[in-house]
């Protein structure tokens, strides 16, 4: 049976491993590479490695960093921060990187998805979606690292990136970032439930409980986290022993 | 030890190569058919679409090549499948090192495809698959599949039961991918470079 998915996120910033609650208050966690070979050691399933300082700062692409990763990391893992065009796409790929994500380059021009699928096939483009729920209910998309609001309703977006053959989207709960308050249910499960593609929720897992209902109640396929493994609250290997005794299939 | 790697225009090979520079090996990425004849082991990868792979294959002669190799062969996904007799993906005759045939995944309502992640195999009949537990966790992402028949030697269950492995003679195959299945990956790559 195919596994649930547990996923450790490395937020990057000047070639360290930084993580803010809220996206605001960075702490460091280390050296990108040799935490990622840590994580791997312990069990995590797939990698995450965002560059947040990218697309601000129009960086171009993590491809040296991709190569470092690649060179000792024995599992999947994803490469994103300011991912706007096929070039970037195909050096990242070309250095070792199994998946791209990308974000606010997609939400501006969505027909580079299509192009993307269509170049790399859909089972490497990832489409992360930042979304933040108003004061009137509703979940909007916010684009370059969340500090760009938009009028676009976060369950529209993710379709239209869907049906243009995005493989896969990593959804984060601005509300929930950072709180570990656990994750976003409902928004979570909206989004599964409008697609055919895995969803992998992103933002607010605090406690093992947060990550058994994101998968029984939220329908994701995958769960991200990132300051809870970074600082050690919470031990991959006894997370993914906790979801195996509660019925869900979880690779040891 | 002297291992190959296919190099044609299918990606994923510096990952491969990666994976074997962890077990202490440095392969040589080569299209160079006497190359490939004189290695002991020859690794043929791939991520990408069946056609275009074998016209490529077809237009260095390596083709014939390859189905001729004497010393152990291990297709990894695209490289498995292009060992199959036929695939579906855009009706492609292929190498016939193995009998099975490669179809698509037909949608079931529940399951995505492609098959992206973690899925266990099981039913191990290879020396590939020397001290492995039974359902071991490996990484898979592809959108067709080798059907069961007399070369599968590891099963896995995705919509339907599947070949997660083929072998026949030197030839060996399997659909996931070993160098991106953590310890598990690293064992198979292991046995594969201990056969003897």
């Amino acid at each position: 049976m195919l596994a649930k998915r547990i996923i450790a996120c490395l937020d990057i910033k000047n070639g360290r491993t930084v993580k803010g609650v809220n996206f605001e208050n960075i702490r460091d966690a280390g050296d990108p590479v040799e935490l990622g070979a840590f994580y791997a050691a312990a069990g995590i399933d797939e990698l995450v490695f965002l560059d947040i300082t990218a697309t601000n700062e129009k960086r171009k692409t993590l491809a040296d960093l991709a190569k470092k990763i690649a060179a000792v990391i024995n599992i999947p893992f994803t490469v994103g921060g300011g991912v706007a065009s096929i070039e970037d796409v195909r050096i990242l790929l070309q250095n070792g990187a199994d998946k791209i994500a990308v974000n606010s380059a997609a939400f501006k021009k969505p027909t580079l998805i299509a192009d993307m699928a269509r170049e790399f096939g859909s089972q490497c483009i990832v489409v992360a979606i930042d979304t933040k729920q108003e004061a009137d209910g509703e979940w909007y998309v916010y684009l370059n690292g969340g500090t760009v609001p938009t009028s676009t309703t976060c369950l529209a977006w993710a379709q239209e990136a869907a049906n243009l053959g995005a493989g896969e989207i990593l959804l984060t709960s601005m509300n929930h970032d950072g709180t570990k308050s656990g994750f976003a249910l409902e928004i979570t499960a909206a989004v599964s439930k409008a697609v055919s593609i895995p969803v992998i929720a992103s933002g607010g897992g605090g406690t093992m409980e947060h990550f058994e209902a994101v998968f029984k109640v939220g329908a994701a396929d995958g769960a991200l986290a990132a300051s809870i493994f970074h600082f050690k609250e919470m031990e991959v290997h006894a997370l993914k022993s906790f979801l195996l005794d509660n019925g869900l299939p979880i690779r040891l | 030890m002297n291992v190959a790697i296919v190099k044609y225009n299918a990606g994923n090979i510096l990952s491969v190569t990666y994976a074997l520079e962890r077990l202490g090996v440095s392969p040589v990425v080569t299209d160079n058919i006497e190359e490939l004849q004189k290695a002991d082991r020859v690794i043929f990868p791939g991520v990408g679409e069946a056609s275009t792979a074998m016209a490529y294959l077809k237009e260095r002669n390596l083709d014939t090549v390859i189905k001729k190799l004497e010393q152990p062969v291990l297709g990894i996904c695209l490289g498995m499948q292009l060992l199959c007799s036929y695939s579906e993906e855009n009706d492609t005759t292929c190498l016939s090192v193995f009998d099975e045939r490669v179809v698509s995944f037909l949608p079931n309502g529940t399951d995505k495809i492609p098959q992206v992640g973690w899925n266990t195999i099981s039913d191990y009949s290879s020396n590939l698959f020397n001290d492995l537990p039974e359902n071991a966790y490996c990484y898979f992402v592809h959108g067709y599949y080798a059907a069961l028949g007399p070369d599968t030697a590891a099963t896995t269950n995705y919509i339907l039961p599947y070949s997660a492995a083929l072998h026949k003679n030197n030839f060996y195959g399997v659909q996931f991918h070993p160098e991106k299945s953590a310890a598990v990956g690293e064992k198979i790559l292991q046995n594969f470079l201990d056969i003897v």
